[in-house]
């Protein structure tokens, strides 16, 4: 599972980092960082994440 | 046995998420998704912002390239219909009666289903104040940003009626943007009823900092103007003269295709806790015109307005839904998500968990509500039980534990 977060759009919102912490973090500057590459049984968390980004920035491809 | 059919009535955010779920839950069958809006389903959230704002969004094709919700491959068989009304449905029988509606070939047929999700969502309440229409504006649908934009593209005097989020977010964007700015709001001080009084009045001040006017206190009876709206008059004499009005008074849950089916609709869709509704065998409701009652606060069915919803609820409605079809009761633990929403005015960021609009009594937990950019956090309790959290500006790596402090009962007893 690859995941691409298009940081032009992400507004820090953090709601990814809710939904998947093991792959989403706001680190202490509130920024995004994020694992591209995160293992499989992370698909269920990961699309929670991408279906609660308000800016719906999270893009996951197979 | 042929497999179920199941029918999604609404094709915005909840109809979308509704079919992604009915695939995640196992069922194969078809489904079909009418929407009555012309679009596939998008984004609403930045129409009061960032669209309405965007010089570049001037056409709806342009506005919708970035706010059209990407599908996932598993929805690639969903039949979406769009431009295509639901006028009616005979819950017994199993049949709807859909028309299309806006420029395409008028259509009408019947169509055959087995289980149906109710997503027709909101639309926008309208003044009943007598006088000219046009100049009158609401914000629900892409069109209504665009026919907004369209209205202050010069410098324009801009009447917000309501002071909820959406009228205040329209409020702070025109004003960023130019404008000049009045809020009216009969009930008290911004967003007060989710707030509560004194972070109410904080945003308030903060706001009129940067120039909009708040009129708290009169209504809007009527307008005038000889074509167009020219002034608005509120009950206690004054006249506010104006070239825009925007009226942001609340949202009126579409249920009237529902009429006569038996289903409670006295305010949205009366449902039980696993989302089916109340009155029908393989019905569900998804979105914010479910009713649906929340152990984490109470036994009280209430709906939900807050982006997050149609994405909660419909997680749930599909299993519930896969279940009721196949004749089995769901067999799941309790559904009990935590409300969350967020709002972007000027320089602050509403963040809040649970349902701050319950509470009793409000408690200033950090900050100070004289300075909202450094950051404040506000605990709602009712009856002594933290029921809602609302943090203004503060850092989003606190969401997470602020979240958390809402425990589901399932999490409580695992």
């Amino acid at each position: 599972m690859k995941v691409t977060v298009d940081m032009a759009l992400c507004q820090d919102h953090g709601q990814c980092a809710i939904a998947a912490p093991d792959v989403f973090a706001i680190n202490d500057d509130g920024k995004l960082e994020y694992e591209p590459h995160p293992d499989d049984s992370e698909r269920f968390a990961v699309e929670e994440a991408a279906d609660v980004c308000p800016v719906q920035a999270i893009m996951i491809e197979d | 046995m042929d497999h179920p059919r199941i029918a999604v009535v609404g094709g915005s955010l909840a109809g979308l998420r509704a079919a992604e779920q009915l695939r995640a839950s196992g069922h194969v069958g078809p489904v079909t998704v009418y929407g009555a809006e012309a679009h596939a389903p998008y984004n609403r959230p930045p129409l009061s912002k960032d669209v309405l704002a965007d010089p570049a969004a001037l056409d709806a094709e342009t506005a919708l390239s970035r706010l059209t919700f990407r599908r996932r491959s598993s929805v690639g068989d969903v039949d979406f219909r769009f431009s295509t009304e639901v006028l009616g449905v005979d819950l017994g029988a199993g049949r709807l009666d859909w028309r299309s509606v806006g420029g395409g070939d008028p259509a009408e047929g019947s169509d055959d289903f087995d289980g149906l999700v109710v997503a027709t969502g909101l639309r926008p309440r309208r003044l009943s104040a007598p006088g000219p229409e046009r100049g009158r504006y609401v914000l629900r649908t892409v069109e209504d940003c665009l026919d907004l934009r369209a209205a202050v593209t010069a410098p324009r005097r801009v009447v917000v009626v309501g002071a909820g989020f959406i009228g205040c977010e329209a409020a702070c964007t025109l004003d960023a943007l130019g404008h000049d700015v009045t809020v009216v709001e009969p009930t008290g001080a911004p967003m007060n009823r989710v707030l509560g009084e004194q972070l109410a009045l904080a945003v308030q001040r903060h706001h009129e900092r940067r120039g909009i006017r708040f009129v708290i206190g009169p209504g809007v009876t009527a307008f005038e103007g000889s074509d167009r709206v020219s002034e608005a008059v509120l009950d206690d004499g004054q006249r506010l003269p104006v070239d825009v009005v925007i009226e942001a008074v609340g949202s009126i849950p579409n249920t009237e295709w529902l009429a006569g089916t038996g289903l409670d609709v006295v305010d949205g869709v009366l449902t039980d806790n696993d989302l089916a509704a109340v009155g029908a065998d393989r019905v569900v409701a998804v979105g914010d015109l479910a009713r649906f009652p929340n152990p984490l606060f109470d036994d009280v069915p209430r709906r939900v307005e807050h982006w997050s919803i149609p994405t909660d609820t419909a997680k749930r409605a599909a299993p519930t839904l896969v279940a009721l079809v196949e004749g089995r009761r769901p067999e799941l633990p309790p559904f009990a998500p935590v409300p969350s929403f967020w709002s972007d005015q000027a320089d602050l960021r509403f963040q809040s968990f649970g349902s701050p609009g319950l509470a009793d009594e409000v408690v200033v937990a950090e900050g100070d509500p004289d300075d909202l950019t450094a950051g404040v956090l506000t605990l709602h309790h009712r009856a002594g039980q933290h029921v809602g959290t609302v943090a203004l500006n503060l850092p989003p790596a606190r969401q997470r534990e602020l979240r958390d402090a809402f425990v589901t009962p399932t999490e409580a007893r695992n």
